[in-house]
């Protein structure tokens, strides 16, 4: 039973860290940009977050209301300068400027916010309750909505890549930018658009990660960013289902790792990853095959 | 209705470089509405790079390029396009991952003023509407052809740039495409083609403009100009053989 447990424990934070790689996993599907700051992206979400709630009141819950939106913005103007500047280098350029990004990003943090944990407390007794289905198992409220939220943003990103109007303009300039230019789109713009949603999602799962546990100015980079990594790679590159695969399986194999022995949680999942990385390296989900 | 008022579009002494290479020199020429302007010349000649800088995706080293009077040198490819200059790509250049369908939405997003539609391109091409939910990557070429100029005729342009629509097609299938072209003509279009098949060209242009080795070596009307000397121009035999 305590392995069901696991089972279930481990998907329900594989929601949360689909969330997490989803935006990653877009950006380089639409701009060949990997973003080495993207998972500082998310702690900035949560501090952000925090700062809204400090000023305007508003419940934890519904903070992601300004923050996202913000984010976003951020998101299409990062894109619209500094990350497409790099862009009209070289693809190898994008790789140093996030990297510059995601150092100026953290040590901002520190300066400012100093090394402290923060989180974001709900304050809501339901949110941080559980219910229990049998002895061993017992599930709480609040991992059970972000797994919840995760699968409605990655329902809704399908749904508006396939059908909507941008959705399919992203899709064409990711599959041939200069015909997407003969035929009238600005790739800048569209690209603008991928940014935000990438920076609305993350900060999304920054918030969500804030309500869920501890974040610091460092966690980007030593946790979140690996765990994006590792769910896109073990799902598959430019497929949104892959990277939920991927955050579920990468969250069971945690807490599997984790119900051997309490310290080998994070190397399982780890294991996994590399483990995927040598047999299958195109991951688990097949779309990319072609091309 | 040739040769009246200003050109629709207008070539001014165009330079452009591939790295050392001069690709083009000192290229001019006008294009009046309503015409087919037929590029020729051999591989490498600079075709390609003559449309390509035309629809904006070459910058050129100097020389202007005009487009209803207005200069658009500066003019980035996709302002181009929804201004009215649209290029079917050599090598078609579709959206593998898009149904034919979207293709063409694709290519109606900015669309300007005018009469083509999707519906207007699935009544020249019928067999598309049975076929609008497939990718395109699974579509023989002349199919994939088809689908690349009706994602340019649904931007409605004023001029229509074809590359080399004959590049990988049997000639079958090449002569039904070519025979779609006085239909598309038929609504106002004016076009501008590359082709290295030269009969073909002869056969629809109303203007033709050979290139060698970047430079123009032969321009005129198809009646005007006798089969040596398009070979003349094509080759490089300048002179006849015996003078020299």
């Amino acid at each position: 039973m305590a392995w069901v447990n696991a089972i279930i424990q481990g998907v329900l934070t594989g929601g949360l860290y689909a969330l997490f790689a989803c935006g990653l996993s877009l950006m380089f599907g639409v701009m060949k940009v990997v973003n080495l700051a993207h998972g500082d992206l998310a702690v900035v979400g949560g501090y952000v977050a925090l700062g809204v709630i400090a000023v305007t009141h508003v419940p934890v819950l519904l903070s992601f209301l300004i923050v996202v939106p913000a984010m976003a913005l951020l998101g299409y103007l990062l894109q619209r300068t500094v990350i497409q500047a790099a862009l009209n280098r070289s693809v190898l350029t994008t790789l140093l400027v996030t990297f510059g990004l995601s150092v100026v990003i953290e040590n901002a943090l520190l300066q400012w916010k100093h090394a402290d944990s923060h989180s974001l407390g709900t304050g809501n007794a339901i949110i941080t309750g559980s219910f229990q289905i049998s002895s061993q198992i017992q599930i709480g409220y609040l991992p059970l909505l972000i797994f919840a939220v995760a699968v409605v943003v990655l329902l809704g990103l399908q749904y508006f890549l396939s059908l909507s109007k941008y959705g399919r303009l992203i899709r064409a300039v990711a599959d041939d930018r200069e015909a997407a230019q003969l035929s009238g789109v600005d790739y800048r713009h569209v690209f603008g658009i991928a940014a935000a949603i990438a920076f609305g999602t993350v900060a999304l799962a920054g918030i969500a990660y804030g309500m869920y546990s501890q974040f610091a100015p460092t966690t980007g980079t030593d946790t979140i960013l690996l765990f994006a990594f590792a769910a896109v790679v073990i799902g598959g590159l430019g497929s949104l289902w892959g990277t939920l695969l991927g955050g579920v399986v990468l969250g069971v194999a945690q807490q599997i790792g984790a119900q051997i022995n309490n310290s080998d949680q994070l190397l399982a999942g780890y294991v996994v990853f590399l483990a995927v990385l040598v047999l299958r390296p195109q991951g688990l989900t097949t779309r990319r095959a072609q091309s | 209705m040739t040769g009246n008022g200003i050109p629709l579009l207008e070539i001014r002494d165009l330079v452009v470089h591939h790295g050392q290479l001069r690709a083009l020199d000192q290229v001019s020429f006008q294009v009046f509405a309503g015409e087919v302007y037929a590029i020729i010349g051999a591989n490498g000649a600079g075709k390609s790079t003559l449309l390509r800088t035309i629809s904006g995706l070459h910058t050129p080293t100097s020389g202007a390029i005009l487009f209803q009077g207005k200069d658009v040198t500066q003019l980035r490819p996709e302002r181009r396009a929804t201004g009215g200059i649209v290029m079917v790509p050599e090598g078609r250049r579709l959206f593998p991952s898009l149904t034919l369908e979207e293709n063409l939405q694709v290519g109606a997003t900015y669309a300007g003023q005018g009469q083509w539609t999707i519906e207007r391109v699935y009544e020249l091409f019928p067999w598309m509407r049975d076929r609008k939910n497939q990718r395109t990557e699974q579509m023989s070429g002349g199919e994939q052809q088809s689908v690349a100029i009706g994602r340019a005729l649904v931007a409605n342009p004023r001029i229509l740039l074809l590359d080399e629509l004959s590049l990988g097609l049997a000639p079958v299938v090449l002569q039904r495409i070519y025979g779609m072209l006085p239909q598309i003509l038929a609504t106002g279009l004016t076009m501008v083609l590359v082709e290295q098949d030269v009969s073909q060209a002869l056969r629809v242009a109303s203007h033709i403009h050979c290139l060698l080795e970047g430079r123009t070596t032969l321009q005129g009307k198809p009646a005007d100009v006798t089969a040596a000397q398009v070979e003349a121009a094509y080759f490089g035999l300048v002179k006849p053989l015996w003078h020299g």
